[in-house]
Protein backbone atom coordinates (compact mmCIF):
# COMPACT_ATOMS: atom_id res chain seq x y z
CA UNK A 1 0.00 0.00 0.00
CA UNK A 2 1.47 3.43 -0.43
CA UNK A 3 -0.38 7.05 0.03
CA UNK A 4 -1.77 7.67 -3.54
CA UNK A 5 -3.59 4.30 -3.36
CA UNK A 6 -5.61 4.93 -0.32
CA UNK A 7 -8.45 6.40 -2.85
CA UNK A 8 -10.59 5.15 -5.35
CA UNK A 9 -12.20 6.31 -8.91
CA UNK A 10 -16.02 6.13 -8.25
CA UNK A 11 -17.69 8.06 -10.78
CA UNK A 12 -17.05 8.96 -14.54
CA UNK A 13 -18.96 10.66 -17.52
CA UNK A 14 -17.56 11.86 -20.76
CA UNK A 15 -20.28 14.52 -22.39
CA UNK A 16 -22.27 12.39 -25.44
CA UNK A 17 -22.22 16.10 -27.51
CA UNK A 18 -19.22 16.68 -30.08
CA UNK A 19 -20.50 19.84 -30.99
CA UNK A 20 -22.00 21.78 -28.76
CA UNK A 21 -22.71 25.54 -30.21
CA UNK A 22 -25.87 26.55 -28.00
CA UNK A 23 -24.10 25.63 -24.89
CA UNK A 24 -21.70 27.69 -22.52
CA UNK A 25 -18.27 26.28 -21.38
CA UNK A 26 -19.14 26.63 -17.85
CA UNK A 27 -22.74 24.68 -18.72
CA UNK A 28 -20.69 21.65 -20.23
CA UNK A 29 -18.82 21.74 -16.96
CA UNK A 30 -21.96 21.67 -14.74
CA UNK A 31 -23.33 18.76 -17.35
CA UNK A 32 -20.52 16.53 -16.88
CA UNK A 33 -19.95 17.30 -13.12
CA UNK A 34 -23.44 15.74 -12.79
CA UNK A 35 -22.99 12.97 -15.05
CA UNK A 36 -20.17 11.91 -13.07
CA UNK A 37 -21.67 12.31 -9.70
CA UNK A 38 -24.77 10.03 -11.17
CA UNK A 39 -22.76 7.35 -12.41
CA UNK A 40 -20.95 7.41 -8.85
CA UNK A 41 -24.29 7.68 -7.15
CA UNK A 42 -23.03 10.76 -5.10
CA UNK A 43 -24.45 13.81 -5.07
CA UNK A 44 -23.20 17.76 -5.35
CA UNK A 45 -23.83 18.45 -1.84
CA UNK A 46 -21.52 15.45 -0.49
CA UNK A 47 -18.22 16.78 -3.17
CA UNK A 48 -15.81 18.62 -0.44
CA UNK A 49 -12.75 18.67 -3.06
CA UNK A 50 -12.96 20.36 -6.93
CA UNK A 51 -9.91 20.17 -9.08
CA UNK A 52 -10.33 22.07 -12.70
CA UNK A 53 -7.23 23.32 -15.20
CA UNK A 54 -7.40 25.89 -17.87
CA UNK A 55 -10.19 25.24 -19.69
CA UNK A 56 -12.18 26.10 -16.84
CA UNK A 57 -13.80 29.94 -17.78
CA UNK A 58 -12.70 32.79 -15.31
CA UNK A 59 -10.55 32.06 -12.71
CA UNK A 60 -10.93 28.65 -13.07
CA UNK A 61 -11.86 27.17 -9.73
CA UNK A 62 -12.92 30.21 -8.21
CA UNK A 63 -15.90 30.93 -10.45
CA UNK A 64 -16.55 27.11 -11.31
CA UNK A 65 -16.87 26.52 -7.42
CA UNK A 66 -19.38 29.10 -7.08
CA UNK A 67 -21.09 28.59 -10.67
CA UNK A 68 -21.01 24.89 -9.27
CA UNK A 69 -22.44 25.54 -6.12
CA UNK A 70 -19.81 23.58 -4.31
CA UNK A 71 -18.80 23.64 -0.60
CA UNK A 72 -14.98 22.90 -0.44
CA UNK A 73 -12.27 21.80 1.74
CA UNK A 74 -10.05 21.20 -1.44
CA UNK A 75 -9.24 23.03 -4.16
CA UNK A 76 -6.56 22.36 -7.07
CA UNK A 77 -6.49 24.27 -10.28
CA UNK A 78 -3.28 22.56 -11.60
CA UNK A 79 -2.88 23.45 -15.26
CA UNK A 80 -0.35 20.58 -17.61
CA UNK A 81 -2.43 21.14 -20.76
CA UNK A 82 -4.10 18.15 -21.83
CA UNK A 83 -2.45 15.61 -19.41
CA UNK A 84 -4.17 17.83 -16.13
CA UNK A 85 -6.74 15.65 -15.59
CA UNK A 86 -4.82 12.57 -15.46
CA UNK A 87 -2.35 14.39 -12.17
CA UNK A 88 -5.53 15.55 -11.05
CA UNK A 89 -6.52 11.77 -10.47
CA UNK A 90 -3.34 11.82 -8.46
CA UNK A 91 -3.49 14.86 -6.41
CA UNK A 92 -7.31 14.03 -5.44
CA UNK A 93 -6.01 10.69 -4.05
CA UNK A 94 -3.25 12.59 -2.12
CA UNK A 95 -5.23 14.86 -0.62
CA UNK A 96 -8.13 12.10 0.24
CA UNK A 97 -4.97 10.32 1.73
CA UNK A 98 -4.05 13.42 3.65
CA UNK A 99 -7.71 13.93 4.88
CA UNK A 100 -8.13 17.05 2.95
CA UNK A 101 -11.21 15.97 1.35
CA UNK A 102 -13.25 12.43 0.65
CA UNK A 103 -15.14 13.12 -2.78
CA UNK A 104 -13.55 14.79 -5.05
CA UNK A 105 -14.70 16.20 -8.25
CA UNK A 106 -12.62 16.63 -11.30
CA UNK A 107 -13.74 18.79 -14.54
CA UNK A 108 -12.93 19.06 -18.33
CA UNK A 109 -14.98 21.05 -20.98
CA UNK A 110 -14.82 23.20 -24.04
CA UNK A 111 -15.90 23.98 -27.51
CA UNK A 112 -12.95 24.84 -29.31
CA UNK A 113 -15.10 23.18 -32.43
CA UNK A 114 -17.82 25.54 -32.51
CA UNK A 115 -15.10 28.28 -32.06
CA UNK A 116 -13.78 27.14 -35.03
CA UNK A 117 -10.04 26.50 -33.64
CA UNK A 118 -7.36 24.33 -35.74
CA UNK A 119 -3.96 23.21 -34.16
CA UNK A 120 -2.40 25.49 -37.40
CA UNK A 121 -3.07 28.40 -35.69
CA UNK A 122 -0.55 30.14 -33.48
CA UNK A 123 -1.35 29.56 -29.91
CA UNK A 124 -1.03 32.75 -27.80
CA UNK A 125 -0.36 31.97 -24.04
CA UNK A 126 -0.44 35.60 -22.95
CA UNK A 127 2.21 38.69 -23.38
CA UNK A 128 4.31 37.86 -20.53
CA UNK A 129 5.56 34.30 -22.01
CA UNK A 130 9.38 34.32 -21.73
CA UNK A 131 9.65 32.11 -24.75
CA UNK A 132 7.40 33.41 -27.10
CA UNK A 133 9.58 36.22 -28.17
CA UNK A 134 11.89 33.55 -29.35
CA UNK A 135 9.23 30.98 -30.82
CA UNK A 136 6.46 33.23 -32.08
CA UNK A 137 8.06 35.14 -35.25
CA UNK A 138 8.61 31.40 -36.74
CA UNK A 139 5.19 30.53 -36.50
CA UNK A 140 5.39 27.66 -34.28
CA UNK A 141 1.81 25.89 -33.48
CA UNK A 142 0.66 22.31 -32.27
CA UNK A 143 1.39 20.35 -35.09
CA UNK A 144 4.10 21.74 -36.65
CA UNK A 145 5.88 21.14 -33.39
CA UNK A 146 5.32 18.15 -33.25
CA UNK A 147 5.78 17.43 -36.64
CA UNK A 148 9.33 18.11 -35.67
CA UNK A 149 9.39 15.42 -33.06
CA UNK A 150 8.22 12.93 -35.38
CA UNK A 151 10.93 13.79 -38.32
CA UNK A 152 13.66 13.17 -35.46
CA UNK A 153 12.31 10.07 -34.67
CA UNK A 154 12.09 8.75 -38.36
CA UNK A 155 15.72 9.93 -38.73
CA UNK A 156 17.15 8.23 -36.03
CA UNK A 157 15.23 5.13 -35.74
CA UNK A 158 14.08 4.51 -39.34
CA UNK A 159 10.12 5.03 -38.11
CA UNK A 160 7.87 5.29 -41.35
CA UNK A 161 4.93 7.17 -42.30
CA UNK A 162 3.19 3.76 -42.60
CA UNK A 163 3.87 2.68 -38.59
CA UNK A 164 2.74 6.06 -37.41
CA UNK A 165 -0.42 5.68 -39.98
CA UNK A 166 -1.41 2.26 -38.03
CA UNK A 167 -2.00 4.35 -35.14
CA UNK A 168 -4.77 6.04 -36.72
CA UNK A 169 -6.07 2.72 -38.41
CA UNK A 170 -6.41 1.11 -35.00
CA UNK A 171 -8.23 4.06 -33.73
CA UNK A 172 -11.12 3.74 -36.48
CA UNK A 173 -11.38 0.38 -35.83
CA UNK A 174 -12.09 0.67 -31.93
CA UNK A 175 -14.34 4.41 -32.81
CA UNK A 176 -16.68 2.33 -35.31
CA UNK A 177 -18.34 0.38 -32.12
CA UNK A 178 -18.48 3.95 -30.41
CA UNK A 179 -21.88 5.41 -30.99
CA UNK A 180 -20.85 8.69 -29.73
CA UNK A 181 -17.31 9.28 -31.68
CA UNK A 182 -17.23 12.12 -33.86
CA UNK A 183 -15.74 9.91 -36.87
CA UNK A 184 -16.53 6.49 -36.73
CA UNK A 185 -15.75 5.15 -40.49
CA UNK A 186 -12.58 2.93 -40.98
CA UNK A 187 -9.94 3.88 -41.99
CA UNK A 188 -6.99 2.61 -43.64
CA UNK A 189 -3.13 3.14 -43.72
CA UNK A 190 -3.42 4.05 -47.82
CA UNK A 191 -5.87 6.73 -46.41
CA UNK A 192 -3.67 7.94 -44.15
CA UNK A 193 -0.65 8.55 -46.16
CA UNK A 194 -3.15 10.05 -48.93
CA UNK A 195 -4.82 12.47 -46.78
CA UNK A 196 -3.44 15.77 -47.03
CA UNK A 197 0.19 16.41 -45.88
CA UNK A 198 -0.47 19.60 -42.81
CA UNK A 199 3.17 20.12 -41.67
CA UNK A 200 5.64 17.05 -42.49
CA UNK A 201 5.88 14.29 -42.08
CA UNK A 202 2.27 14.60 -40.17
CA UNK A 203 -0.50 14.20 -42.73
CA UNK A 204 -4.23 15.59 -41.97
CA UNK A 205 -5.13 12.09 -40.43
CA UNK A 206 -2.18 12.05 -38.65
CA UNK A 207 -3.74 14.51 -36.38
CA UNK A 208 -6.59 14.51 -33.42
CA UNK A 209 -10.01 15.85 -34.53
CA UNK A 210 -11.16 19.03 -32.74
CA UNK A 211 -14.14 18.66 -30.78
CA UNK A 212 -16.92 20.22 -28.30
CA UNK A 213 -18.10 18.24 -24.96
CA UNK A 214 -16.09 17.42 -21.77
CA UNK A 215 -16.07 15.00 -19.32
CA UNK A 216 -15.68 14.45 -15.50
CA UNK A 217 -14.11 12.22 -12.70
CA UNK A 218 -15.39 11.35 -9.25
CA UNK A 219 -12.29 10.38 -6.87
CA UNK A 220 -13.29 9.23 -3.32
CA UNK A 221 -11.84 7.35 0.19
CA UNK A 222 -12.08 4.04 -0.19
CA UNK A 223 -14.80 3.22 2.41
CA UNK A 224 -17.38 5.57 0.29
CA UNK A 225 -15.90 3.69 -2.47
CA UNK A 226 -17.27 0.25 -0.98
CA UNK A 227 -20.71 1.75 0.08
CA UNK A 228 -21.47 2.56 -3.65
CA UNK A 229 -23.49 0.58 -6.78
CA UNK A 230 -20.40 0.98 -8.79
CA UNK A 231 -16.98 -1.79 -9.32
CA UNK A 232 -13.98 -0.37 -6.80
CA UNK A 233 -10.81 1.37 -9.16
CA UNK A 234 -8.15 1.79 -6.74
CA UNK A 235 -5.45 4.76 -7.94
CA UNK A 236 -2.11 2.48 -7.95
CA UNK A 237 0.69 4.34 -9.09
CA UNK A 238 1.03 7.96 -10.49
CA UNK A 239 3.62 10.37 -11.41
CA UNK A 240 3.77 13.61 -12.93
CA UNK A 241 6.80 16.26 -15.14
CA UNK A 242 7.55 18.69 -17.09
CA UNK A 243 10.17 18.47 -19.77
CA UNK A 244 11.06 21.62 -22.28
CA UNK A 245 13.86 22.15 -24.08
CA UNK A 246 16.39 21.95 -21.58
CA UNK A 247 18.17 24.99 -21.45
CA UNK A 248 18.71 24.39 -25.45
CA UNK A 249 19.84 20.65 -25.09
CA UNK A 250 17.09 20.23 -27.23
CA UNK A 251 16.30 15.96 -27.82
CA UNK A 252 12.88 15.02 -28.94
CA UNK A 253 13.22 11.67 -28.93
CA UNK A 254 11.80 11.27 -25.78
CA UNK A 255 8.94 12.73 -23.89
CA UNK A 256 8.22 12.87 -19.95
CA UNK A 257 6.77 9.89 -19.90
CA UNK A 258 10.59 8.63 -19.61
CA UNK A 259 10.79 10.06 -16.52
CA UNK A 260 7.15 9.60 -15.28
CA UNK A 261 6.22 6.01 -16.73
CA UNK A 262 8.92 4.15 -14.27
CA UNK A 263 8.43 5.99 -11.36
CA UNK A 264 4.48 5.24 -11.63
CA UNK A 265 5.31 1.59 -12.21
CA UNK A 266 7.62 1.35 -9.34
CA UNK A 267 5.16 2.61 -7.35
CA UNK A 268 2.73 0.06 -9.06
CA UNK A 269 5.08 -2.46 -8.21
CA UNK A 270 4.47 -3.53 -11.74
CA UNK A 271 5.83 -3.95 -14.89
CA UNK A 272 4.53 -2.78 -19.05
CA UNK A 273 3.96 -6.23 -19.49
CA UNK A 274 1.66 -6.70 -16.61
CA UNK A 275 -0.92 -4.16 -18.74
CA UNK A 276 -2.60 -5.47 -21.28
CA UNK A 277 -4.76 -1.82 -21.50
CA UNK A 278 -3.61 1.31 -22.04
CA UNK A 279 -4.93 5.21 -22.73
CA UNK A 280 -2.32 6.73 -24.64
CA UNK A 281 -2.90 10.54 -25.45
CA UNK A 282 -3.20 10.82 -28.89
CA UNK A 283 -2.92 14.23 -30.09
CA UNK A 284 -1.17 12.74 -33.30
CA UNK A 285 0.22 9.58 -34.27
CA UNK A 286 3.53 10.28 -33.14
CA UNK A 287 2.28 11.05 -29.73
CA UNK A 288 1.70 7.77 -29.47
CA UNK A 289 4.68 5.79 -30.37
CA UNK A 290 7.07 7.61 -28.54
CA UNK A 291 5.06 7.40 -24.93
CA UNK A 292 4.66 3.79 -25.35
CA UNK A 293 8.32 3.57 -25.55
CA UNK A 294 9.10 6.08 -23.39
CA UNK A 295 6.64 4.26 -20.45
CA UNK A 296 8.52 1.17 -20.94
CA UNK A 297 5.80 -1.25 -23.21
CA UNK A 298 8.76 -1.10 -26.01
CA UNK A 299 12.21 -0.03 -26.00
CA UNK A 300 13.08 3.11 -27.44
CA UNK A 301 13.32 3.07 -31.36
CA UNK A 302 11.29 0.20 -31.78
CA UNK A 303 8.01 1.87 -31.42
CA UNK A 304 6.99 1.80 -35.42
CA UNK A 305 7.20 -2.34 -35.26
CA UNK A 306 5.42 -1.86 -32.30
CA UNK A 307 2.06 -0.19 -33.50
CA UNK A 308 2.33 -1.78 -36.68
CA UNK A 309 0.00 -4.07 -38.68
CA UNK A 310 -2.90 -3.69 -36.03
CA UNK A 311 -1.48 -4.46 -32.92
CA UNK A 312 -2.99 -1.11 -31.01
CA UNK A 313 -6.28 -2.71 -32.05
CA UNK A 314 -8.06 -4.60 -29.38
CA UNK A 315 -7.41 -8.58 -29.20
CA UNK A 316 -4.84 -8.99 -32.19
CA UNK A 317 -1.68 -6.99 -30.09
CA UNK A 318 -0.65 -7.52 -26.22
CA UNK A 319 -1.82 -3.88 -25.40
CA UNK A 320 -4.91 -2.55 -26.52
CA UNK A 321 -4.70 1.25 -27.25
CA UNK A 322 -7.79 3.95 -26.24
CA UNK A 323 -10.55 1.64 -27.27
CA UNK A 324 -12.83 4.55 -27.46
CA UNK A 325 -11.37 5.57 -30.57
CA UNK A 326 -8.95 8.69 -28.63
CA UNK A 327 -8.66 12.08 -29.64
CA UNK A 328 -7.80 10.75 -33.40
CA UNK A 329 -11.37 9.65 -33.80
CA UNK A 330 -13.67 9.62 -30.82
CA UNK A 331 -13.38 12.72 -28.69
CA UNK A 332 -10.62 15.68 -27.88
CA UNK A 333 -12.42 18.13 -26.45
CA UNK A 334 -10.93 21.42 -25.01
CA UNK A 335 -7.94 20.29 -26.85
CA UNK A 336 -7.26 18.47 -23.69
CA UNK A 337 -7.28 14.44 -23.91
CA UNK A 338 -6.33 13.81 -20.82
CA UNK A 339 -10.06 13.73 -19.02
CA UNK A 340 -11.36 11.36 -21.66
CA UNK A 341 -7.94 9.02 -21.07
CA UNK A 342 -8.57 8.14 -17.58
CA UNK A 343 -12.58 7.74 -18.53
CA UNK A 344 -12.16 4.69 -21.36
CA UNK A 345 -9.77 2.90 -18.65
CA UNK A 346 -12.37 3.16 -16.08
CA UNK A 347 -14.59 1.91 -18.45
CA UNK A 348 -12.16 -0.92 -19.62
CA UNK A 349 -11.82 -2.02 -15.76
CA UNK A 350 -15.76 -1.67 -14.97
CA UNK A 351 -15.98 -4.22 -18.11
CA UNK A 352 -18.65 -1.44 -19.49
CA UNK A 353 -16.63 -0.76 -22.51
CA UNK A 354 -17.94 -1.61 -25.87
CA UNK A 355 -18.24 -5.71 -25.94
CA UNK A 356 -16.11 -5.44 -29.24
CA UNK A 357 -13.45 -3.59 -27.98
CA UNK A 358 -13.69 -5.27 -24.12
CA UNK A 359 -10.21 -6.51 -22.84
CA UNK A 360 -11.53 -9.31 -20.88
CA UNK A 361 -10.91 -9.38 -17.55
CA UNK A 362 -9.06 -6.21 -17.40
CA UNK A 363 -7.63 -5.67 -14.08
CA UNK A 364 -5.07 -3.16 -14.37
CA UNK A 365 -5.26 -0.24 -16.82
CA UNK A 366 -2.29 2.83 -17.94
CA UNK A 367 -3.69 6.49 -18.75
CA UNK A 368 -0.82 8.71 -20.26
CA UNK A 369 -0.85 11.95 -21.05
CA UNK A 370 1.50 14.59 -22.75
CA UNK A 371 -0.09 18.16 -22.54
CA UNK A 372 1.42 21.33 -24.22
CA UNK A 373 3.56 20.62 -27.30
CA UNK A 374 5.74 17.52 -27.63
CA UNK A 375 8.28 19.91 -29.64
CA UNK A 376 8.68 22.45 -27.53
CA UNK A 377 7.46 21.92 -23.50
CA UNK A 378 5.29 19.68 -22.30
CA UNK A 379 3.41 18.51 -18.50
CA UNK A 380 3.83 14.78 -18.92
CA UNK A 381 1.55 12.30 -16.20
CA UNK A 382 0.98 8.55 -15.99
CA UNK A 383 -1.73 7.01 -13.72
CA UNK A 384 -1.91 3.35 -13.13
CA UNK A 385 -5.18 2.00 -12.42
CA UNK A 386 -6.59 -1.37 -10.75
CA UNK A 387 -9.76 -3.13 -10.66
CA UNK A 388 -10.48 -4.64 -7.04
CA UNK B 1 9.91 33.91 -47.36
CA UNK B 2 7.74 37.11 -47.12
CA UNK B 3 8.21 39.29 -44.39
CA UNK B 4 4.26 40.20 -44.66
CA UNK B 5 3.77 36.85 -42.77
CA UNK B 6 6.55 36.95 -40.62
CA UNK B 7 5.20 38.23 -36.90
CA UNK B 8 7.52 40.46 -34.81
CA UNK B 9 8.97 39.41 -31.75
CA UNK B 10 7.37 41.20 -28.36
CA UNK B 11 10.14 42.22 -27.35
CA UNK B 12 10.45 41.79 -23.56
CA UNK B 13 12.14 43.85 -20.85
CA UNK B 14 15.27 40.74 -20.95
CA UNK B 15 14.98 40.80 -24.84
CA UNK B 16 16.18 44.05 -25.93
CA UNK B 17 19.74 43.65 -26.62
CA UNK B 18 19.26 40.32 -28.43
CA UNK B 19 16.88 42.18 -30.59
CA UNK B 20 18.71 45.39 -30.55
CA UNK B 21 21.72 43.29 -32.15
CA UNK B 22 19.46 41.56 -34.70
CA UNK B 23 18.64 44.55 -36.03
CA UNK B 24 22.21 45.34 -36.80
CA UNK B 25 22.48 41.96 -37.98
CA UNK B 26 24.46 40.64 -35.40
CA UNK B 27 23.63 36.82 -34.20
CA UNK B 28 24.32 36.71 -30.51
CA UNK B 29 24.33 33.61 -28.14
CA UNK B 30 23.57 34.04 -24.55
CA UNK B 31 26.91 32.66 -22.59
CA UNK B 32 26.92 32.51 -18.67
CA UNK B 33 30.09 33.55 -17.14
CA UNK B 34 29.95 31.86 -13.65
CA UNK B 35 29.31 28.38 -15.03
CA UNK B 36 30.68 29.12 -18.83
CA UNK B 37 28.06 27.49 -20.60
CA UNK B 38 25.97 28.94 -23.49
CA UNK B 39 22.03 28.41 -23.05
CA UNK B 40 19.11 28.82 -25.06
CA UNK B 41 16.40 30.70 -25.53
CA UNK B 42 17.94 34.16 -24.15
CA UNK B 43 16.48 34.60 -20.75
CA UNK B 44 18.35 37.27 -17.68
CA UNK B 45 20.19 34.27 -15.66
CA UNK B 46 21.44 30.61 -16.54
CA UNK B 47 19.22 27.91 -16.72
CA UNK B 48 21.91 25.65 -15.28
CA UNK B 49 23.62 27.36 -12.66
CA UNK B 50 20.85 30.39 -12.14
CA UNK B 51 23.52 32.93 -11.79
CA UNK B 52 22.73 35.88 -13.59
CA UNK B 53 26.01 37.05 -14.77
CA UNK B 54 24.32 36.56 -18.71
CA UNK B 55 26.48 38.40 -21.36
CA UNK B 56 25.73 38.01 -24.89
CA UNK B 57 28.34 36.62 -27.36
CA UNK B 58 28.39 37.41 -31.10
CA UNK B 59 27.78 33.98 -32.94
CA UNK B 60 29.30 32.87 -36.65
CA UNK B 61 25.40 32.13 -36.81
CA UNK B 62 26.34 28.60 -38.03
CA UNK B 63 24.91 24.93 -37.17
CA UNK B 64 23.41 21.99 -38.74
CA UNK B 65 19.26 21.11 -39.02
CA UNK B 66 18.30 19.14 -35.94
CA UNK B 67 14.69 18.35 -36.87
CA UNK B 68 12.39 20.40 -39.31
CA UNK B 69 9.01 20.56 -41.18
CA UNK B 70 7.38 21.94 -44.06
CA UNK B 71 4.01 24.06 -42.99
CA UNK B 72 1.70 23.10 -46.19
CA UNK B 73 -0.51 25.42 -47.20
CA UNK B 74 0.22 28.48 -44.59
CA UNK B 75 -0.71 32.16 -45.19
CA UNK B 76 1.83 33.07 -47.72
CA UNK B 77 2.81 29.74 -48.57
CA UNK B 78 4.73 26.70 -47.52
CA UNK B 79 7.54 27.99 -45.05
CA UNK B 80 9.94 25.61 -42.78
CA UNK B 81 10.28 25.57 -38.86
CA UNK B 82 13.40 23.82 -37.77
CA UNK B 83 15.53 23.04 -34.96
CA UNK B 84 19.16 24.38 -35.34
CA UNK B 85 21.89 22.68 -33.72
CA UNK B 86 24.40 25.55 -33.41
CA UNK B 87 28.33 25.11 -33.01
CA UNK B 88 27.85 26.98 -29.63
CA UNK B 89 26.22 23.47 -28.86
CA UNK B 90 22.79 24.72 -27.99
CA UNK B 91 19.42 24.33 -30.50
CA UNK B 92 17.46 27.25 -31.43
CA UNK B 93 13.78 27.02 -32.97
CA UNK B 94 13.90 28.99 -36.38
CA UNK B 95 12.84 28.93 -39.65
CA UNK B 96 14.95 27.66 -42.85
CA UNK B 97 14.67 30.11 -46.16
CA UNK B 98 14.29 28.41 -49.14
CA UNK B 99 12.85 27.72 -52.57
CA UNK B 100 13.54 23.47 -52.70
CA UNK B 101 11.59 22.55 -48.85
CA UNK B 102 11.59 19.66 -50.22
CA UNK B 103 15.15 18.78 -50.80
CA UNK B 104 16.12 19.28 -47.06
CA UNK B 105 17.68 16.57 -44.85
CA UNK B 106 18.53 16.45 -41.29
CA UNK B 107 21.84 17.11 -40.49
CA UNK B 108 22.52 19.83 -43.41
CA UNK B 109 24.96 22.65 -42.65
CA UNK B 110 23.03 25.84 -42.07
CA UNK B 111 24.09 29.92 -41.92
CA UNK B 112 22.09 32.22 -39.75
CA UNK B 113 20.30 35.12 -42.24
CA UNK B 114 18.13 38.24 -41.24
CA UNK B 115 14.67 38.31 -42.59
CA UNK B 116 12.92 41.37 -41.94
CA UNK B 117 9.19 40.74 -40.24
CA UNK B 118 6.36 42.09 -40.14
CA UNK B 119 6.90 45.08 -37.52
CA UNK B 120 10.17 45.89 -39.45
CA UNK B 121 11.96 43.93 -36.88
CA UNK B 122 15.44 41.92 -38.41
CA UNK B 123 14.78 38.41 -36.74
CA UNK B 124 17.42 35.74 -37.53
CA UNK B 125 16.66 32.71 -39.62
CA UNK B 126 18.80 29.85 -41.50
CA UNK B 127 19.81 28.95 -44.99
CA UNK B 128 21.89 26.24 -46.67
CA UNK B 129 25.67 26.96 -46.78
CA UNK B 130 26.15 26.70 -50.02
CA UNK B 131 28.69 23.94 -50.84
Amino acid sequence: MNESSKACIAGAFEHPLRKAPDKSVAQLHFECARGALEDAGLDFDQVDGYFCAGDAPGLGALSMADYLGLKLRHVDSTDMGGSSYIAHVAHAAHAIAAGKCSVALITLAGRPRSEAYTGTQTRSWGDDVPDAPFEAPYRLNTVNSYAMAAKRHMHEFGTTSEQLAWVKVAASHHAQHNANAMLRNLVTVREVLDSPMIADPLHRLDCCIVSDGGGALVVVRPEIARELKRPVIRIKGAAETIKGQLGGRVDLTWSGGAITGPAAFTQAGIRPSDIRYASIYDSFTITVLMQLEDLGFCAKGEGGKFVADGKLISGIGPLAVNTDGGGLCNNHPSNRGGMTKVIEAVRQLRGEAHPAVQVKDCALAVAHGTGGQLGTRHGSATLILERI
Amino acid sequence: MQSSFIPGPRVLPDGIEYWAAASEQKFMVPHCNNCGQHHWYPRAHCPFCHSDEIVLRESPGTGQIYSFSIMRKAEGGDFVIAYIALSEGVTMLANIVTDDPDSLRVGQEVGVVFVSSKTGQLVPMFELKSR
